[in-house]
């Protein structure tokens, strides 16, 4: 699939730099990529996560320019980016919205990869390495939104840091010991901010390098599409990738942009907690301690378990099945449009993940705690039991033999037939 | 692939306006979003606050000076005795090493006289960016103890530039006249730097 490209070079620089870099030869290859013609606009959000991710780079390296990384400073240098920097405010609430932006992008991909079975073979490693992308998003956003050291930045940290001390019922001491190297101190103070810091620069560009990845797995066995159908005829079924689909993500990059232009100029802090705005402080614990929107659906499960060892792992453990999906995941037939019953279950899935988010919001309490429980409960049932098990009692409904019947005009005579048509 | 229709009104045609129309509204578009990555980097409105400051003058005897800091340079405020501002009024141009009055603002190639280096009517005072021309040092001569040099003004320790009681270079490596900031009086004994 790659080296689709007919590159030849045409001048003697072109022809110089080839031999020695074929840079050039290689940008070919990804501009006339054969991409499968029926591919809907779900699958335009794989550019959109690039762009985002570009631009929390770009936000985020200036807002470093203006940033100080000290427990009694942090909060006073954002607010002063704010008020007194050139368009200090539109960096900032950029990079806030921008998280929340990217976080709702990388469900929609995530959950369009559930639903067209873009995780079976021959793309598992290629599903693996979007995982290991989510994780490190995850740790990523978790660390940036510390960096405020508002109430909500410093509760948040020393909740989830205090979740190691639970290793203490494994073996005393040992929990302890390392929540206080995590923090390098006897509690969440200057040294821990210090660290997140750090660590919030450097593991987007490790992330990079794991989109590099992720692109070069895709370009192996190239796109699914929705029908689940690998391409047959490279001829009828797929288009380069310049121009049909580099425009097709264009549009939908800028209709992504609008909603994101719409957060940031109207509303950009909607969908964060006003408690952050009030400087940290360690005496004083908020009412309701309550992460970011996308880190809800996990907090709910953490808080579901009882045991506080169970919960930690409960909650790691709703992120790292997703690794095991390929095998967990027992039908022969990828997508599920043609999987009448697993279909039920995937909408399953997408409510129960929805109501975790909610749930997650809430006091843990009551009817909200049952819930919760039986949510997670369900959560998991998803992956361990209906995946395996569906797969293989499920009768596929009829499925087209190639791409190119599904996608050919139907017929005018109305018997909703599909007849093939020749290629345009 | 695509079909041509040709639509050519003159030598533009349809497909050609609208070509130049969205590369025009992309420009612009382009520019639009990358103006404020530029601008942030500009002095934010606390620096700029600090970009003017007001100095009382009042405490400073003849023959005293002071130090003040304006945009993160120290300057040199002398209240100068009426020998100091002889010898400087006395000093010939051509035994300048540098003939330009330096003066921040004004245009280049003014002489560096005594006058063009003070205001009218206040030549006691000299104002100055107390830094020495040559690689940045500070210059001694401020404090009653300082070495002065040969020509009673300033004397810079590092590599031995020598400045005159108007605050020119007279010897050594610097190969300017210490700046004079722009200023002005706003009262009697009053000044507003910047």
């Amino acid at each position: 699939m790659s080296h689709a490209s007919n590159y030849e070079p045409k001048t003697a620089f072109t022809r110089w730099l080839d031999t020695r870099l074929p840079i050039i030869r290689f940008t070919a290859g990804f501009m006339a990529f054969p991409t499968p013609r029926n591919i809907n606009y779900l699958w335009a959000f794989g550019a959109i996560l690039f762009y985002f991710l570009v631009v929390q780079l770009y936000s985020g390296i200036i807002l470093a320019m203006h940033y100080a990384p000290n427990s009694a400073i942090a909060f006073e240098s954002i607010e002063k980016l704010m008020r007194d920097s050139s368009y200090g405010w539109l960096m900032r609430y950029t990079h806030m919205v921008g998280a929340s932006l990217f976080f709702f992008a990388v469900y929609i991909h995530l959950f369009r990869g559930l639903y067209y079975g873009s995780y079976k073979a021959p793309r598992e490693v290629l599903w693996m390495i979007g995982v290991a992308i989510l994780v490190a998003m995850i740790a990523t956003a978790f660390m940036g939104y510390s960096l405020v050291w508002g109430q909500m930045s410093f509760w948040a940290v020393t909740v989830i840091t205090n979740l190691f001390s639970s290793l203490d019922s494994i073996y005393p001491g040992l929990g302890t010991a390392i929540v206080q190297w995590v923090w390098g101190g006897f509690s969440v103070d200057n040294p821990t901010l210090n660290r997140l810091f750090s660590m919030h620069y450097m593991v987007p560009f490790v992330l990079v390098g794991i989109v590099a990845l992720h692109i070069w797995a895709l370009h192996v066995p190239g796109s699914n599409n929705p029908t689940g159908i690998e391409v047959r005829d490279t001829e009828k079924e797929t288009l380069p990738f310049h121009p049909y689909f580099t425009t097709k993500d264009m549009f939908a990059v800028a209709v992504m942009a609008l909603l994101f232009a719409y957060l940031v100029f109207w509303v950009p802090n909607y969908l964060g907690d006003p408690v952050n705005y009030v400087p940290a402080n360690p005496l004083q614990t908020p009412p309701h301690i309550v992460p970011e929107w996308y880190f809800l659906p996990f907090y709910a499960i953490l808080r579901a378990i009882p045991s506080k060892l169970g919960g930690v792992i409960a909650m790691f453990a709703a992120i790292f099945v997703l690794f095991f999906i390929p095998w967990l995941d027992t039908s022969r037939v990828r997508s599920t449009r043609y999987r009448p019953i697993y279909r039920w279950f995937f909408w399953a899935l997408l409510f129960d993940c929805l109501a975790l988010g909610y749930l997650g919001s809430q006091p843990p309490e009551g009817n909200a705690l049952i819930s919760a429980r039986l949510f997670t409960l369900y959560y998991f049932a998803h992956f361990f039991l209906v995946m395996p098990i569906v797969g293989l009692i499920e009768t596929p409904s009829p499925m087209p033999e190639t791409i190119a019947d599904d996608f050919k005009h139907k017929t005018h005579d109305k018997s909703g037939q599909v007849h093939p048509m020749p290629a345009e | 692939m695509a079909t041509t229709i040709d639509d050519k009104r003159g030598d533009v045609s349809r497909r050609d306006f609208i070509y130049i129309a969205t590369g025009a509204f992309a420009a612009l578009g382009a520019a639009a979003a990358i103006w404020p990555l530029i601008d942030q980097l500009n002095p934010d409105a606390s620096a700029l606050s600090q970009a003017s400051i007001e100095v009382d003058l009042a405490p400073v005897q003849t023959g005293q000076a002071i130090t003040v800091l304006w945009r993160g340079k120290p300057i040199f405020i002398r209240n100068r005795t009426a020998e100091e501002i002889e010898k400087a009024k006395s000093t010939p141009l051509s035994e300048l090493k540098d003939p330009d009055a330096q003066v921040l603002g004004a245009p280049s190639g003014l002489p560096a006289t005594d006058e063009n280096r003070t205001k009218p009517g206040k030549e006691n005072w000299l104002i100055m960016v107390g830094i020495c021309t040559h690689l940045g040092c500070i210059p001694k001569g401020q404090s009653p103890g300082d070495e002065k040099g040969p020509y009673g003004g300033w004397f810079c320790p590092c590599h031995g530039s020598m400045y005159d009681t108007s605050g020119r270079i007279r010897q050594g490596p610097a190969p300017r006249n210490m700046e004079i900031p722009p200023y002005a009086f706003t009262g009697d004994t009053k000044i507003k730097i910047g």
